[in-house]
């Protein structure tokens, strides 16, 4: 076993994990944080992306150990319990950026990656582009582009980063 | 995934020792290739040496008239990288489009080469531009480090700690993607250095990253997609599966390496 000790949501976090401990597992089973979903395990669908150190990795394919003293955050960290949503979160609500919501954790990760990398005004074909490794089996993408364009937006006016 | 032992060395020796020490034991960095292999069982190495926490071994950086770059540099560092931009800048463009951007966040150039899986892209600029593999024990030249499908000159203790190009005068890579993997289905890196032009393909040979001479001998006269009229690439040694026949993999090499021509002769 070996230990381990992070920032995930802003938190200091320890755990005593098997060294095969993927981040995602120890992000669901362990600190039962299930946002982030499991999809395909291949690190081909996105749908287990979070932040390590401010950037959209694959959870999936990623060990908890090499996460140690680092900082993670995952859909749930970013909006509080009964706060106004996330304004990308926000705004896949209001475009019905999401049908049955199982990619949608890795999609708003993902899309706020893309606004930290691109800025606030991305055109779609750049979010296509940028999509390139989260997939969508209900949506056909449409509402999905649309939403993150107008999260991009909605966020230069947000303290949420 | 079966068992295994995690170390996080400080230094290079450090994590040279740890090699020594534990027979069977895997460098890991990004993760991305290993442990998606382990998790499959396809690999079971009994310890994993990590080496993403070593100070400096990402650096990026000119050196005299060469682009040197850190093994632990990560697809995304390089393919953002003002310093790649300005000096290679078809190299930044051959790391933006390795795997996804998530993939990019992880994935380092000295895993890619260690594995040299014979679909990457990175072997194909290293071998064009004549880049030099710096490990722990020595300087190995590109055509004597890679060695078949998998296979390097790396020894079981050795480790890369970064990668020297010599500056082309002209170079591009054009990559035909497999939609599915988002490897090359082929890849073509064309060199024009300053004493000859090399061709590298990925993805296509059977052995691994190769060079085509009958295009670099042709290129050498004239650096235009031109001359390759009626240059015929054999699909003898190409890999045939259900994403392509050889055949359609020779056809593709032509194809790409006329495009790749173009765009490096365009950038002027």
């Amino acid at each position: 076993m070996a230990k381990i000790s992070l920032i995930v949501n802003g938190n200091p976090v320890t755990g005593n994990v098997d060294p095969r401990t993927l981040l995602v597992q120890f992000l669901r089973e362990n600190l039962r944080l299930t946002g982030t979903h499991v999809g395909c395990d291949t690190s081909q669908c996105g749908a287990c992306v979070v932040h390590l150190d401010g950037k959209a990795v694959k959870s999936c394919t990623t060990l908890a150990v090499m996460a140690d003293g680092h900082e993670v955050k995952t859909i749930e960290g970013l909006a509080a319990d009964g706060a106004p949503l996330h304004p990308m979160q926000e705004a896949f609500r209001e475009h019905h950026g999401l049908q049955c919501g199982f990619c949608t954790p890795g999609m708003i990760m993902t899309a706020i990656d893309i606004v930290h990398r691109k800025g606030h005004e991305v055109d779609d074909h750049t979010i296509r582009e940028e999509l390139e490794g989260n997939l969508c089996r209900c949506t056909g993408y449409q509402n999905i582009v649309a939403s993150i364009a107008a999260g991009a937006k909605a966020m230069a006016k947000s303290d949420l980063a | 995934m079966y068992e295994f032992k995690y170390h996080r060395p400080g230094t290079v020796r450090q994590a040279a020792n740890l090699l020594v020490k534990n027979e069977d034991a895997k460098v890991i960095a990004g993760g991305h290739t290993l442990i998606p292999v382990m998790k499959q069982r396809l690999a079971s190495p009994p310890h994993l040496v990590d080496l993403s926490h070593i100070e400096g071994l990402n650096t990026i950086e000119m050196k005299g008239r060469s682009l040197v770059i850190g093994a632990t540099a990560r697809h995304a560092e390089v393919a953002t990288s003002a310093i790649v931009g300005e000096a290679i800048p078809a190299l930044a463009d051959l790391a933006s489009q390795i795997g996804d951007p998530a993939v990019r966040h992880k994935g380092t150039i000295g895993g890619s080469l260690a594995n040299n899986d014979p679909t990457a892209d990175y072997p194909a600029a290293v071998l064009a531009l004549g880049a030099t593999i710096v490990t722990n024990k020595r300087r190995l030249k590109a055509e004597e480090y890679f060695q078949g499908l998998f296979t390097t000159a790396l020894e079981a203790d050795e480790i890369i700690t970064k990668v020297m190009f010599p500056l082309p005068k002209k170079a591009a890579y054009i990559k035909f993607r497999n939609q599915a993997s988002r490897y090359a289905l082929v890849g073509v890196f064309v060199a024009r250095r300053p004493s000859d032009v090399r061709v590298a393909v990925t993805g296509a040979g059977s052995d691994g990253v190769f060079r085509i001479e009958a295009f670099e001998e042709a290129l050498k006269k004239r650096f235009s997609s031109k001359v390759l009229e009626g240059i015929e690439v054999p699909a003898e040694g190409l890999n045939s599966d259900i994403h392509g026949s050889a055949e359609y993999r020779a056809h593709l090499i032509g194809v790409l390496t006329r495009r790749a021509l173009d765009a490096a002769n365009a950038k002027e």
